[in-house]
C-alpha cells in the first residue's frame, strides 16, 4: 500500500478545494433533510482547504498541477500563484458568511434546493480561478452562470424569474463569444493552455477576433456599461444572499479570466483598447451612482452601486501598472465584502419589515442596530473613506493614475466617491426616520446580523492588512516580471 | 478554398445569422433558438477546422465539441423550463421592458 | 393562442421596427466579414494536437482518440460537464413540480412501437457504451440514446412508480458525477495526481466511468424531458 501520510505540503489542497464543494452539492442533493448541516460542514473545509493552498503557496511559491498526468498540451493544467489564492480566500469568506446567513434565511422547502445549487457555484468558482486552460474556463464559466440562473429563480415571483430568463440569455451570449475566440485561438496555436499560448500568441487577424469575442463575451458577463442592462433587475430579486453572491463573487470571476487573458494572451493589445475599457469604466461608476441615487428601493440601490463599482476595476486597464492592478485588485476583494455585507443587512431588514422601500425603512437603527451599523461600515469602504479596504483601493489607483499622467482618472475617483457618499448617508438618514406606513414586524435571527456584521469589518480590516495582501498578490508575479507565466 | 474553410465559413455566417435574431425577436423560444443556432456555429467551426489535418481529424477538438453540445442542452433545457415558468407567471413569454425605477 | 386573421395594418411602430432590424444588420454583417477574414486567414493545414493524442493513445486504456480524450487526456473537463448536466436538472426541479399535462391515452402506433423501440433502444445504448473503447460511441453517445427510451416512454404516457422517484432516482442521477469523483480522489489516495489513471486499469477504470455515467445522463436527459419535480405518487 503506498505511503498515504503526506505532509501538508505534499496535499493536493487546490484540488480538494473543487473536489469537496462537487461533493457536498451531490449530498446535500441526495439528502435534503441533512442538506443544511452538510453544506455548513462543506463551507468549512473547503476554508481549511484554502488556508492550506495559501501555506503551500507561500512556502513553494506558484503551483501548477497537471490534472491526470498528462501535462499541458495535452492534458488540463491547474494554475495557482498569488492571484488566484485572493481569488479563492474572497470566496471561501464571503462563502462562509453565506453559508452561516442562509441558516436562518430560506425555509425548508427553498432551502433544499439551495444548498446544491450554492455548492455547485462554489465548485465552478474555485475550479475557475485555478483553471489554466481556456477551454477549461468555458465549462466552468457555464457551470457558474447556470447555477446563478437557478440561484436567481429561486426566490420566484415575476421579477426573479423575469431577471433570471434575461440573466441566462446573456450569460448564454457571453459564453457562446467566448467560446468562439477559444476556437479561433484553439486553431491558430494548436493548445488550450494559457502558458504555451502565451508563447506561440502573436499579432495577427486571428489573434484580434479572439481577443474581440472573448473581451465581449467577458465583459457581458461582468457588466460593464453598456453591457451591464441585466445586472440590476437580476442581483435585485434575488434572494438576499444569492445577491450578495453575484454581486461579490460572481461577476468577479468573468473579470478575473479578462484580467489573465489580458496579461498573459494579450500583452500587445493597443493602447486605445485599454483607453476605451477606462472610458467605459468610468461611464459605469457615474451612470451606477446617478441611477443608484435614483432607486427608491434598497436592493436595487445597491445593484446599480455594484455597477458602479465595477468599474473602477477596469480603470486599471489604460493605467497598466502594477500600482493599478493592485488597486484594482484591492476594489475587487473590499467590494466582495462590502457588498455582501450590505445585500446581508438589506436582507435582514426585508426579513423585519416585509419591504425594502427605502423611504419606509422605519426607525431601523433601534430595531436592528447591528445591521445598521454593518450597512453603514459597508458604505465606509464603498465611499473609499480611511481606514478601509475601499479607501487603499482608491488611493492606489489615485497613485497609478498620478504617475502615469493620467490625472483624469482621479477625477472620475473622486466624483464616484461622492455619488456613493450621497446615497450611503441618505440610506442611513432614512433608517432614523419614522415611517408613516405600519407593518408587521418579524424577528431577524441573530446569525444573519451579526453575519452582516462581521462582513462588514473585513472591509474594513482590509483597509488594515495591507502589507500581508500585497505579499500574496506578489506570489507568481501574475502583474509582469519575469516568469510570470509560471 | 478546402471544405474545411468552407464549413468553416458557414459556422460563422450560423453564428451572426443567430445573433441577429437573439437581438431582434422578442418571443423568448425564438431567443433560445437563436442561442442553439448560434451555439451550432460554434462547434461548427470548431469541427469544420479541425479537419485540416492528414489523415485522422484533430480529436481534441471533437470531444471539446461533445463537451460543448451537453453543456448547451443543458443551458437550452433550463431555459425552456425557465420560459414556461416566465410565462406562467407573467402571462406572455416575453422579457419585460426593464421598469426604469 | 388564437392568432386574427385579418392583415395586421402597418403601423408606425413597425416601420420603426424595421428601421431598427435594418441597422442592425450592417454592423452584424461588418461582424460576419471580420470573423470570415479572421478563419480564412489561418494556415489550410494544420495537426493541433492529433499526434500528441496519438503518441500517447496506448497508455490511455482506448483505442478510440475521441474517447480518450474525453475520458482520460481532458478528463477533468468531462466530470464539470457532468456537473453542469446534473446542475441544470437540479436548477429545472428547483423550479417547481412538472407541469401537469392532460394527455389522451396513447395512441395504437405510439403503444405498439414503444413496445418494440424501448428494449431495442436501451440494446444500443449498451452497445454504445460498450463500442466507445474503440470506435465512435462512448458514454454521451450512449447516454443519449437511453434518454431517447426514456423520452419515449414519457410520450406514451408511462412515469416513474413513486417508489423509485425518491433517493433512487436521485441515486441514478448521481451516479455520473459520483463515480467520477469517486475514482479521482481515490487515485490521489494511491499516491498519484487527480484522475492519474494507472496504464493498466485505465481501460477498465475508463469503462466504469463511463458506464455509470451513461446511466446518470439518460436519466437526467428524461427527467429534464419533464420540465420539472416529478410528482410523488404514480400515475397509471
Amino acid at each position: 500500500m503506498p505511503d498515504v501520510l503526506l505532509s501538508i505540503a505534499d496535499i493536493p489542497w487546490g484540488v480538494m478545494t473543487i473536489v469537496l464543494p462537487l461533493a457536498g452539492a451531490m449530498s446535500s442533493f441526495l439528502w435534503p433533510r441533512r442538506a443544511l448541516p452538510l453544506g455548513l460542514a462543506t463551507a468549512l473545509a473547503i476554508v481549511i482547504c484554502v488556508a492550506g493552498l495559501g501555506w503551500q503557496l507561500v512556502q513553494q511559491g506558484a503551483q501548477r498541477y497537471a490534472v491526470g498526468g498528462w501535462g499541458a498540451p495535452l492534458g488540463i493544467d491547474l494554475y495557482a500563484d498569488g492571484l488566484s489564492l485572493l481569488m479563492l480566500m474572497m470566496t471561501a469568506v464571503v462563502g462562509l458568511g453565506i453559508s452561516i446567513y442562509s441558516c436562518g434565511y430560506f425555509n425548508l422547502e427553498r432551502a433544499r434546493y439551495f444548498w446544491p445549487l450554492w455548492m455547485f457555484l462554489w465548485a465552478a468558482l474555485n475550479a475557475l480561478f485555478l483553471s489554466a486552460d481556456i477551454f477549461n474556463l468555458y465549462v466552468t464559466l457555464e457551470l457558474l452562470g447556470l447555477a446563478a440562473v437557478a440561484l436567481v429563480a429561486l426566490a420566484g415571483g415575476a421579477d426573479a424569474l423575469t431577471g433570471a430568463m434575461r440573466y441566462l440569455l446573456v450569460s448564454l451570449l457571453g459564453s457562446l463569444c467566448y467560446l468562439l475566440g477559444v476556437t479561433l485561438l484553439y486553431h491558430s496555436f494548436g493548445s488550450v493552455d494559457i502558458a504555451i499560448l502565451a508563447e506561440r500568441v502573436e499579432s495577427s487577424p486571428t489573434v484580434w477576433a479572439a481577443m474581440g469575442l472573448m473581451i465581449t463575451g467577458l465583459l457581458l458577463k461582468t457588466a460593464l456599461f453598456p453591457l451591464h442592462f441585466w445586472l440590476p433587475s437580476a442581483h435585485a430579486s434575488a434572494p438576499a444572499p444569492v445577491s450578495a453572491l453575484l454581486s461579490a463573487l460572481v461577476v468577479k470571476a468573468s473579470f478575473y479570466i479578462l484580467l489573465r487573458l489580458w496579461l498573459e494572451l494579450f500583452p500587445f493589445a493597443s493602447a486605445a483598447l485599454a483607453q476605451l475599457l477606462g472610458l467605459l469604466g468610468a461611464a459605469a461608476v457615474l451612470w451606477g451612482g446617478l441611477q443608484a441615487l435614483r432607486q427608491t428601493q434598497l436592493k436595487m440601490l445597491i445593484a446599480y452601486s455594484t455597477v458602479a463599482q465595477l468599474g473602477y476595476l477596469f480603470l486599471a486597464f489604460p493605467l497598466a501598472s502594477i500600482t493599478g492592478w493592485t488597486g484594482a485588485l484591492y476594489v475587487l476583494l473590499s467590494h466582495a465584502a462590502a457588498k455582501t455585507a450590505m445585500f446581508m443587512a438589506a436582507g435582514n431588514i426585508l426579513y423585519f419589515g416585509g419591504h425594502d422601500r427605502i423611504v419606509d425603512l422605519d426607525r431601523v437603527v433601534q430595531h436592528l442596530p447591528l445591521t445598521i451599523t454593518a450597512f453603514a461600515l459597508a458604505g465606509i469602504s464603498i465611499m473609499g473613506l480611511p481606514p478601509s479596504g475601499g479607501f487603499i483601493a482608491k488611493w492606489l489607483l489615485l497613485e497609478a493614475a498620478i504617475l502615469s499622467g493620467q490625472w483624469w482618472w482621479g477625477i472620475v475617483l473622486i466624483l464616484g466617491g461622492l455619488l456613493s457618499a450621497a446615497w450611503v448617508f441618505k440610506v442611513v438618514g432614512y433608517a432614523f426616520t419614522r415611517s408613516e406606513v405600519p407593518h408587521e414586524a418579524r424577528a431577524v435571527p441573530a446569525a444573519m446580523e451579526w453575519t452582516a456584521l462581521l462582513m462588514a469589518m473585513v472591509a474594513i480590516l482590509l483597509g488594515l492588512f495591507v502589507p500581508w495582501l500585497l505579499a500574496l498578490m506578489e506570489i507568481g508575479l501574475p502583474f509582469g516580471g519575469v516568469g510570470s507565466a509560471g | 478554398m478546402s471544405p474545411a474553410l468552407l464549413y468553416a465559413l458557414v459556422g460563422v455566417g450560423l453564428f451572426t445569422l443567430g445573433l441577429y435574431a437573439l437581438i431582434v425577436h422578442a418571443h423568448l423560444l425564438r431567443k433560445i433558438l437563436a442561442i442553439n443556432v448560434m451555439a451550432s456555429g460554434v462547434f461548427l467551426v470548431l469541427v469544420a477546422l479541425a479537419a485540416r489535418t492528414q489523415g485522422t481529424p484533430d480529436p481534441v477538438a471533437h470531444a471539446m465539441v461533445i463537451t460543448g453540445i451537453v453543456v448547451a442542452v443543458s443551458a437550452t433545457a433550463l431555459a425552456l423550463a425557465l420560459m414556461l415558468r416566465v410565462r406562467a407567471a407573467t402571462g406572455r413569454a416575453e422579457l419585460a421592458e426593464e421598469p426604469l425605477e | 393562442m388564437k392568432k386574427s386573421n385579418k392583415p395586421k395594418p402597418i403601423t408606425e411602430n413597425d416601420s420603426r421596427q424595421t428601421q431598427w432590424r435594418l441597422l442592425l444588420v450592417v454592423p452584424l454583417s461588418a461582424l460576419a466579414v471580420g470573423l470570415g477574414y479572421a478563419v480564412l486567414s489561418l494556415p489550410s493545414q494544420a495537426p493541433g494536437l492529433s499526434k500528441h493524442v496519438a503518441a500517447k493513445l496506448e497508455t490511455s486504456g482506448v483505442s478510440n482518440p475521441v474517447t480518450a480524450v474525453l475520458l482520460n487526456f481532458r478528463g477533468y473537463d468531462t466530470l464539470l460537464e457532468l456537473g453542469v448536466l446534473l446542475l441544470a436538472l437540479l436548477g429545472v426541479w428547483s423550479l417547481g413540480a412538472a407541469p401537469k399535462r392532460h394527455e389522451p391515452p396513447p395512441g395504437l402506433v405510439l403503444e405498439l412501437l414503444s413496445r418494440l423501440l424501448v428494449p431495442l433502444l436501451i440494446l444500443v445504448a449498451g452497445y454504445l457504451l460498450w463500442a466507445g473503447a474503440g470506435a465512435p460511441g462512448g458514454a454521451f453517445q450512449a447516454g443519449s440514446v437511453l434518454a431517447t427510451a426514456g423520452v419515449l416512454l414519457l410520450l406514451a404516457g408511462w412515469r416513474l412508480d413513486s417508489r423509485f422517484s425518491g433517493l433512487p432516482l436521485r441515486l441514478a442521477l448521481v451516479a455520473g458525477l459520483g463515480v467520477f469523483l469517486l475514482v479521482a480522489v481515490v487515485l490521489i489516495l494511491l499516491g498519484g495526481r487527480l484522475l492519474e489513471y494507472p496504464p493498466s486499469f485505465a481501460g477498465a477504470l475508463i469503462l466504469l466511468i463511463e458506464a455509470a455515467a451513461t446511466l446518470s445522463i439518460g436519466t437526467a436527459l428524461a427527467a429534464l424531458f419533464l420540465g420539472g419535480r416529478p410528482e410523488k405518487g404514480a400515475h397509471r
